[in-house]
């Protein structure tokens, strides 16, 4: 009996949750509610088992994610016995910096990105885990399982280091701190089908169901609070629509669709041809978008 | 614009009809990691393109990207460049070449793949041994027209060193030689007869074009006199799990348990064999044994646990063991030295420094510990050994490491997972070098270790006890004088004339012939024969015990025949 690639994959990142946790002093999972993060979670609990991961999460809450997902994020926290940690940019906030009036650059920068560096200083972690996977996006093709951050959180792709075997140089000097892939080496099918195997809860969202919505630039936003303001022409429809990604809600554009079962979203994923990414506003933004962002320090 | 249906596309009529069953199917899929090698001539980038497009994992905005970058950068003419899938940082992009080790992903209905994507020149060997370190399988390009090239030695020799064992020898461009078979088949010969010394377990040759499709998933039209696997059907079946599973059980620790005080996990990935509760493991650092109590797992104990995964494993004993330690079948252990001789790749900048401190990371353990002596380099591209004392970027060679503990460890050939290492620079952190344990070096290490010149006359020679030198491992008895320079004498222990004795043969080598009549000196004394080849810097002798009733006198010849 062989291992299949599903229990190859788990076991990867199995060893290199503990290889961190036996590592550093300060780790922390950063948590952002979406099926990556699902995953990662459930991961660390089985690498752990019977100790409750020894990290806490951390949940960068932009004010702006779907309501369901915040309802989904204590309820798994408290689940699961370990410690949530909700940082918010107040600085953003009493600037006032929303989707709607400054651009999601510069709202993703200030409330993303700032915010997480806000975090990781105050708590002064060492080591961050991430649910990102290198199939995501063409600039992460290269970027390290453990990649490393200046004392700035900033991403020099010429300073990395090589990532031989499974052996880790976890390395680092004072107010220097690494961020952790454990799941590099998913792709989007993988990820859904342990999620099916497994049968690990997702938010309720990324299944179809009737929501209020409005088209906007070709692409339909869900009025998830009252801080959405119509503009001219714009009406509300309720439509059944699912998200495939799912981050703040201004900027996530939801699709048409009835999948509304595990298998059903499965399905319609293998069937359908736009990448994952596609859904997220912010990515279009410039050319290199996501690179950008990393030597910023944005994740 | 339409797509030719490929048998690889993920059984869309399952998925359409029966989403269940097709779930169910993918649930045995297995994983290949395998490391493409070529250049941007090779057309390696387009087959790897080629790859991704054909498995479906190309969605239609990526298309159009592709469409519209094919046109303003492309080196097709403005037809599809599936090179162009692949580039990864903005700043290549306008150099067009690739810097660093790219993965890519794809997967057909049987398997999960991994490709690691280096770059071809020499220069950046350093990425070439670190993307082939987790492969299974090596693709190595080969342009039809050019045939076997320095950077296909090259190549060959490095994903050799690294521990591949199946190859593919993608002779790609075919077309542009009209699916020549002579070519072929004189291409494959070539390279059999060269890689004869690689130790590869398989060598499969490929005649493909990646532009045109030809044996990439399907066997071509063109080339009706190849009988042999295409590409895809190659990577979809070829057997490389198992291999480590059936090798003798090793768990390096790497995290210790202890929830609350009566339950004490040792967690890790096994690197080899098989576990099951009740069997008496040992413990490298102490030579303890104890049993297996419990495989534990969020799901309930495991009756069993194999290479590969990760584990909690309870013992019967109360044993204190830490991260670092290794569990391993009690009779079949891993060396546990604090001298290594092992196969370096150096990957900084800054050379090698002799006699400086690095940490030596293995497995799960960080060790300090430096290279007191450089006994030579491997020139990649014509595996020749030359003199060294130290290692830039690049380079290649074997060295004798001092630790300051000691630690399990196996000879690389014989297990992946417990015979590599890295090393870090302590004060920079820098990950510097790759290496490979070949075997376990004499506790004793010769003084004056980086040659200098000679003083000629000197007078007081040498005393040297081949049975202080002698190594025993896979490579076979070996005593390795290369670093003693000149005049000798030569003694042996009991110990070394009984195991001549028992009928094995040593392996002797000296620097110089100069050192012969030493050699000859011993013979007589023991009645031993011996019979010595001269290479370029060195001088092979290899030494035995006399058989009875052999004619005693100087003939020095024990029949070898070698």
């Amino acid at each position: 009996m062989n291992l299949t690639h599903l229990q190859q994959l788990e076991a990867e990142s199995i060893h290199i949750l503990r290889e961190v946790a036996a590592e550093f002093g300060n780790p922390v999972m950063l948590y952002s509610i979406g099926k990556d993060s699902a995953v990662m979670l459930h991961l660390a609990r089985k690498a752990f088992y019977p100790a409750p991961p020894p990290f806490p999460l951390l949940h960068v809450d932009t004010t702006w994610k779907f309501r369901a997902m915040i309802e989904f994020r204590d309820r798994m926290a408290a689940e699961c016995g370990m410690d949530l940690l909700i940082h918010v940019n107040e600085e953003g906030v009493s600037r006032g910096i929303s989707p709607f009036t400054h651009g999601s650059a510069l709202y993703t920068d200030v409330m993303k990105t700032e915010g997480l560096k806000q975090a990781l200083d105050k708590y002064k972690f060492d080591a961050a885990f991430g649910g990102a996977r290198r199939d995501e996006e063409k600039s992460r093709a290269k970027e390290r399982i453990f990649s490393f951050r200046s004392a700035n959180h900033r991403w020099d792709p010429k300073c990395q280091r090589p990532e031989l075997w499974n052996l880790y140089n976890t390395r680092i000097k004072p107010g220097e701190s690494i961020r952790v892939f454990p799941i590099s080496n998913w792709t989007e099918l993988d990820v859904w089908q342990y999620i099916h195997l497994e049968q690990i809860p997702i938010v309720p969202l990324y299944y179809a169901a009737v929501r209020p919505v409005v088209e906007r630039d070709g692409m339909l936003i869900m009025v998830d609070d009252e801080r959405l303001e119509l503009k001219p022409g714009e009406q509300v429809q309720h439509k059944s629509v699912r998200f495939r990604t799912l981050g703040c809600y201004p900027l996530t554009a939801a699709v048409e669709s009835t999948a509304d079962t595990l298998p059903a979203i499965i399905q319609e994923m293998l069937l359908t041809r736009t990448s994952e990414r596609q859904g997220r506003l912010i990515d279009h933004d410039q050319a290199g978008s996501m690179e950008k962002k990393k030597q910023e320090g944005y994740f | 614009m339409s797509r030719k249906g490929h048998y690889m596309a993920h059984q869309s009529d399952l998925i359409e009809n029966d989403i269940l069953a097709y779930l169910k199917s993918q649930e045995e899929k297995s994983m290949l990691r395998f490391i493409t090698c070529g250049s941007v001539d090779d057309g390696k980038s387009t087959l790897i393109g080629r790859l991704l497009w054909d498995s479906k994992m190309v969605f239609e905005d990526q298309l159009a990207a592709l469409e519209a970058d094919s046109k303003r950068v492309g080196t097709q003419g403005g037809a599809i460049d599936y090179a162009l899938l692949l580039d990864g940082l903005q700043a290549e992009r306008e150099q067009g070449i690739t810097i660093d080790v790219a993965y890519r992903y794809f997967s057909t209905d049987r398997r999960k793949f991994i490709v690691a994507d280096t770059p071809g020149h020499e220069q950046y060997t350093r990425n070439m041994v670190t993307g082939a370190s987790t492969a299974q399988v090596a693709v190595i390009l080969v342009d039809a027209r050019k045939g076997l090239l320095t950077q296909t030695r090259r190549h060959s020799y490095l994903v050799s060193l690294v521990g591949i064992r199946h190859i593919v020898l993608a002779i790609n461009k075919m077309d542009l030689i009209a699916y020549d078979e002579q070519r072929y088949a004189t291409i494959l010969r070539d390279y059999q007869q060269f890689a004869a010394t690689l130790g590869f377990g398989s060598i499969t040759a490929i005649p493909i074009s990646a532009l045109n499709g030809d044996n990439i998933i399907e066997p071509s039209a063109n080339t009706p006199w190849y009988s042999g696997p295409t590409l895809m059907n190659y990577l979809e079946t070829v057997p490389v799990e198992g291999e480590d599973r059936e090798k003798p059980f090793r768990l390096p620790v790497q995290w210790v348990n202890r929830p609350h005080l009566d339950f004490r996990g040792f967690c890790g990935t096994i690197a080899s064999g098989v576990v099951r509760p009740g069997d008496e493991v040992r413990v490298a650092s102490s030579g303890r044994t104890s049993r297996v109590a419990r495989i534990v797992t969020v799901k309930g104990d495991l009756p069993e646990a194999m290479a590969g995964q990760a584990v909690t494993l309870t013992l019967t004993d109360e044993i204190d063991i830490s991260r670092g330690d290794m569990l391993s079948a009690p009779d079949l252990g891993p060396l546990h030295t604090r001298h290594v001789k092992a196969h370096l790749v150096w990957l900084h900048d800054e050379p090698l420094q002799p006699g400086h401190g690095y940490l030596v990371k293995t497995a799960t353990a960080v060790t300090p510990g430096r290279i007191v002596a450089m006994q030579h380099a491997v020139d990649v591209n014509t595996l020749e050994q030359k003199q060294a004392t130290t290692l830039g970027l690049n380079e290649i060679g074997v060295g004798l490491l001092e630790l300051d503990r000691p630690v399990p460890l196996d000879p690389y050939h014989q297990n992946r997972h417990t015979g590599s290492f890295i090393l870090i620079d302590r004060y920079t952190n820098a990950t510097v070098a790759a290496g490979m344990v070949i075997a376990a070096a004499p506790e004793e290490q010769p003084a004056g270790i980086t040659p200098e010149p000679a003083a000629t006359g000197d007078a007081s020679a040498r005393r040297i006890n081949l049975g202080d030198w002698f190594i025993s491992g896979d490579e076979g008895n070996l005593v390795d004088l290369t670093t003693v320079r000149g005049e000798i004498e030569l003694d042996v222990t009991p110990a070394f004339l009984d195991m001549l004795s028992r009928g094995n043969r040593v392996l002797l080598v000296i620097r110089d012939p100069g050192q012969l009549p030493p050699v000859a000196a011993l013979a007589f004394k023991h009645d031993l024969a011996f019979n010595f080849t001269r290479a370029a810097d060195r001088v092979n002798i290899v030494l035995h015990k006399r058989v009875a009733g052999s004619q005693a006198g100087g003939e020095g010849d024990g029949g070898f025949g070698i």
